[in-house]
């Protein structure tokens, strides 16, 4: 067993876990966070997807001890004060899902996606997300909320 | 208009709104089934142990090292089986076999008190096996003579005379392979046992109902014993609509012997070894036309891969069977259909339910035979559109041809295709080693379960006294929508807001006696149960409120949270009158019913009127090939579907992309291998994970992508005037294949047939590329023939038994089956 401090969705946790323990598991089992959600098992469908400082990993092909001291947040920690992101509003809105299991994955990775290009192509768009799979969409809703969600941000930014 | 079909003005239903889980699942609060163990206390995990044969005897079953294996409880065995070891309603599954029937079969399961003990426990049990002869491929089936089930035929008029007559006649066969459904959430279960011996199976199923039979039949228990609660799926496709039931009685078994909640999820690669697929088909066909290109007669048989096992294969050869056809006019038929046993997973429904199979063999009857009559594929198809009074093969009137006229029509318009296909010609003209094309394909498609006795549904409505409405039905929800139309439903019937009315998860014990949520029929069905039940309390309290109001009972309107009359000024609240009502002692819940009237099957004739009605559509796809590597992109697609009047229109458009970017994923990119080799590894699945099955990803979308719903479209008698949209959209994607048919037509000289297996990887169009080119020394495995000298399709066995499931013979014996 082997301890690790991480903070999850901004509240701070130190847990004995063994050294072969899966963020994904960590987060699921150790957490309760169930809202990250696992498909293929094999780092191809994304549907686990987290943000580690930030930045997108696949949370079945990371070990929870490589998250030592650093700060993930899920899907469940992305709204602030109850007000969703905008990406999360962009696929409520333009019913960027159907039954919702790719959901968390799909929008922390266009989270991610939005952070590093603030307005991308269509093309950069699906080149962003393939390797997040969604079964039931088509994926054309999803591109569409990404960039309903990209000029959500943009006129934010504007705002603020 | 019926009542049933008409619409209030300004209505919930027909907006366009979010799933109803929408918030839930962007934030990650929505619930699957595998969320739930986590919240609960004390949960053994199940493991299964995987022969590694495709066919052999279990000659000894050693389980006794795996309880030394720290943190596992116990193995489950046969022996510990209390009711019938089989996991389906036909009997011809057992949960524990004996006998290993595929590669990765089950052959006993592990409890441990983490998923990792269970794992290790599994590794420890000692089995020995016998291996026996395996048949993995449907043509070594054929040569064996290998089926199982019945062998319907569908026959109409004299084939053989009419194709005698024809001034063309065209033979080949077709092998089309199956498709893994990779619903997102694998199969699960959690069960749990009360302090009286109530079972309670949470379970990511379609069919509760049959989850709930076949869970007390494992347990010897009455179904009164046994709740199945399906939250949500995440993803169903027909995949969990016969699957589920062995694993949720895994996990009932397990809670009922150790009086500790059993959780059983699959991984994925369990779950693509251990569950059944899409049905891959062998066809022979012998097909005539007349100078102008129409078709005269076709003779056809069909076989699919039904696998170990029995399961679904049956309905869903005969929904292939009625779908030969599609939307076009054959005057002389004959197709005798027959179902393979091999050594695989037992295939079962998979959106469409055979119905794409059948139709992929005519399409590709058509886009073979194009060439070779000089007429342009697209002309040929519509050339043989279904005419007003025209009937199907097995004897139904075809309700609305002109809808896939007005569908084609609207495709060609709204595309442009005219002038596209001008433009492809000089880019094709121009370019040497690319290559365009753009075809037209058309759907029709039968909506309703071909048995009748399935059409019917349940709803259970509940009316609070402070007018807040509760309502459960018998359908579940797996992505498509349901449950957001029945809220529509309900808020438009009771004529409150959506926001009045919520939706309870679908259980057993709410509304008994379900029919699966497959067939596309889960709005119709259920939609019409929630207007029934809705309807009776308004019913109710419609004396209430023309006492209130002194007006006549039947003035009084409900709409937009009030009540009174059209055009009167006196209203109250609804509420308010929920309230009063209930203080006059009236009741404010109602169970609704509803059952599709008006539908006749006889499976053994293959004969009747099965369907309510048929749903249209029509796709218009363009594709660019490389010859020199097979690969292709989508350029654009143009579809235009009809849904009736929608009842959610975000909710349908979305289905129809999803439906035929799945379609498309079949029949261009999902490429099922079994391992055919004659190794100990024969009838392994090669592509067991995601990094070796293709799914359709972002890069294979259409370029521009037109979704537009036919207009004017309503359907009288469905609830709302709405249809069904599940299935058939998937069948739009017929027109990449043949788009990619045509694109490598175009590397050869004018006049090209060319021959397309399915799917069409870039492997596939490769090949196709060559051989259109003429390349000397390639095989074809199976030449278009035109004449006399062709593939004959085999006639069965003049005493292999007719098509008669057995749900269809115990509907007989209670005297219901016609
Ligand atoms: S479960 Fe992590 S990528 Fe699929
Ligand atoms: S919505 Fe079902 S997998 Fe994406």
């Amino acid at each position: 067993m082997t301890r690790i401090n991480v903070t999850v969705d901004g509240v701070r946790y130190s847990d004995e876990v063994e050294p072969r323990t899966l963020l994904v598991q960590y987060l699921r089992e150790g957490l309760g966070k169930t809202g990250t959600v696992v498909g293929c098992d094999t780092s191809n469908c994304g549907a686990c997807t987290v943000h580690l400082d930030g930045t997108s990993v696949k949370s079945c092909n990371v070990l929870a001890v490589q998250a030592d001291g650093h700060e993930v947040t899920t899907i469940e920690g992305l709204a602030t004060d109850g007000e969703l992101h905008p990406v999360q509003r962009a696929f409520h809105e333009t019913h960027a899902l159907q039954c919702g299991y790719c959901t968390p994955g799909m929008i922390m990775q266009a989270c991610d996606l939005l952070k590093e290009n603030a307005d991308p192509s269509e093309q950069e768009i699906r080149e962003g997300l393939e390797g997040n799979l969604c079964r039931c969409t088509g994926y054309h809703n999803i591109v569409k909320a990404v960039q309903q969600a990209a000029k959500d941000l943009s006129s934010q930014a504007v705002g603020s | 208009m019926t009542p049933l079909s008409s619409r209030p003005a300004s209505s919930p239903v027909g907006q366009s709104i979010p799933h109803e889980s929408a918030a839930l699942h962007v934030t990650g609060r929505a619930l699957y089934t595998d969320d739930l163990w986590v919240r609960t206390h004390g949960v053994l995990h199940a493991h299964p142990v995987q022969a590694p044969h495709a066919h052999a005897l279990v000659t000894r079953l050693h389980t006794a090292p795996a309880l030394e294996v720290p943190g596992v409880v116990r193995v489950l065995t046969a022996d510990d089986v209390p009711g019938v070891n089989d996991a389906g309603a036909k009997l011809d599954e057992p949960l524990f076999p004996s006998e290993v029937m595929f590669f990765g079969h089950a052959v006993c399961w592990v409890l441990g008190e983490s998923l990792e003990a269970a794992r290790l426990g599994a590794l420890a049990v000692e089995v020995d096996y016998e291996p026996l002869p395996s048949i993995v491929t449907v043509r070594q089936a054929i040569e064996a003579e290998s089926f199982q089930g019945g062998q319907p035929r569908l026959e109409r008029g004299d084939v053989d005379a009419r194709l005698a007559a024809a001034a063309h006649v065209f033979s080949g066969e077709l092998d089309l392979a199956g498709q893994e459904h990779f619903y997102l959430e694998t199969q699960c279960a959690l069960a749990h046992v009360d302090e009286a011996g109530q079972v309670f199976v949470q379970s990511s199923t379609q069919h509760p109902t049959e989850t709930q039979d076949i869970v007390a039949h494992v347990l010897g228990l009455a179904s009164h014993a046994v709740t199945v609660q399906c939250l949500r799926m995440g993803g169903g496709f027909g995949g969990k609509e016969m699957q589920p039931h062995g694993y949720a009685a895994v996990a009932a078994l397990g809670a009922t012997l150790t009086g500790r909640p059993v959780r059983l999820r699959l991984t994925r690669s369990q779950d693509i070894t251990m569950t059944g697929k899409r049905h891959g088909f062998h066809a022979q066909w012998r097909a005539g036309f007349d100078e102008a290109g129409h078709l005269l007669a076709l003779d056809a048989t069909l076989t699919s891969d039904g696998g170990w096992s029995l399961d679904l294969s049956e309905p869903v050869l005969a929904r292939a069977l009625c779908h030969v056809d599609n939307a076009y006019w054959i005057p002389d038929v004959r197709v005798n259909g027959r179902i393979a046993k091999t050594h695989k997973t037992s295939q079962t429904a998979f959106r469409g339910f055979g119905g794409p199979q059948g139709m992929l063999v005519v399409e590709d009857v058509l886009g073979r035979c194009a060439p070779r009559l000089g007429i342009d594929p697209s002309e040929l198809r519509r050339v043989n559109f279904y005419r007003a009074g025209q009937q199907t093969p097995y004897g139904q009137t075809v309700r609305h041809p002109e809808r896939a006229v007005t569908c084609w029509e609207q495709v060609l318009t709204d595309g442009g295709v005219a002038a596209r296909a001008a433009q492809i010609a000089s880019f094709n003209a121009a370019h040497v080693h690319t290559k365009r094309a753009l075809a037209l394909t058309p759907v029709k498609f039968g909506i309703s379960f071909n048995f009748t006795a399935f059409n019917q549904a349940g709803a259970l409505v509940h009316v609070y006294k402070d007018g807040s409405v509760l309502v459960n039905h018998g359908g579940t929800e797996m992505g498509q929508g349901l449950h957001t139309k029945m809220l529509q439903v309900a808020a438009t019937t009771l004529g409150v807001p959506l926001s009045s009315v919520r939706l309870a998860p679908t259980r057993t014990d709410k509304v008994p006696n379900t029919s699966a949520t497959a067939a596309s029929s889960g709005a119709d069905l259920n939609g019409a149960a929630v207007k029934d039940a809705c309807e009776q309390i308004l019913d109710r309290l419609r004396p209430v409120a023309s006492e209130r109001l002194g007006v006549p009972v039947d003035a009084v309107v409900f709409a937009g949270g009030t009540v009174g009359v059209t055009g009167g000024e006196q209203v109250v609240a609804w509420g308010d009158l929920v309230s009063q009502a209930y203080y006059q002692r009236v009741q404010l819940w109602a169970a609704g019913f509803y059952r599709t009237e008006g539908l006749h099957w006889d499976s053994t004739r293959m004969h009747g009127s099965p369907f309510k009605y048929f749903s249209y559509g029509a796709a218009a796809t363009e594709v660019e090939v490389d010859g020199f590597t097979g690969a292709y992109r989508l350029r654009r697609v143009d579809i235009v579907h009809d849904v009736g009047d929608s009842l959610s229109a975000l909710v349908d458009i979305g289905q129809i992309e999803g439906g035929f970017v799945q379609g498309a994923g079949w029949l261009t990119l999902e490429d099922l291998r079994w391992d055919e080799s004659h190794t100990p590894a024969r009838g392994r699945l090669a592509t067991a994970s995601a990094s070796t099955y293709k799914l359709p990803s972002f890069s294979e979308m259409p370029e521009v992508f037109n979704v537009a719903l036919l207009e004017r479209a309503h359907e009288d008698g469905v609830v709302y005037g709405s249809k069904a949209v599940g299935e058939p959209p998937l069948m739009l994607a017929i027109s990449v294949r043949e788009a990619l048919r045509q694109a490598a037509a175009a590397f050869g000289p004018p006049g090209t047939s060319v021959e397309l297996a399915s799917p069409a990887t870039p492997e596939a169009v490769f090949w196709a590329v060559r051989r259109a080119r003429g390349d000397g020394g390639l095989p074809q495995t199976a030449p278009l023939v035109e004449g006399g000298l062709g593939v004959v399709p085999e006639q069965p066995d003049a005493t292999a038994r007719p098509l008669h499931p057995r749900s269809e013979q115990l509907a007989r014996q209670t005297g219901a089956g016609d």
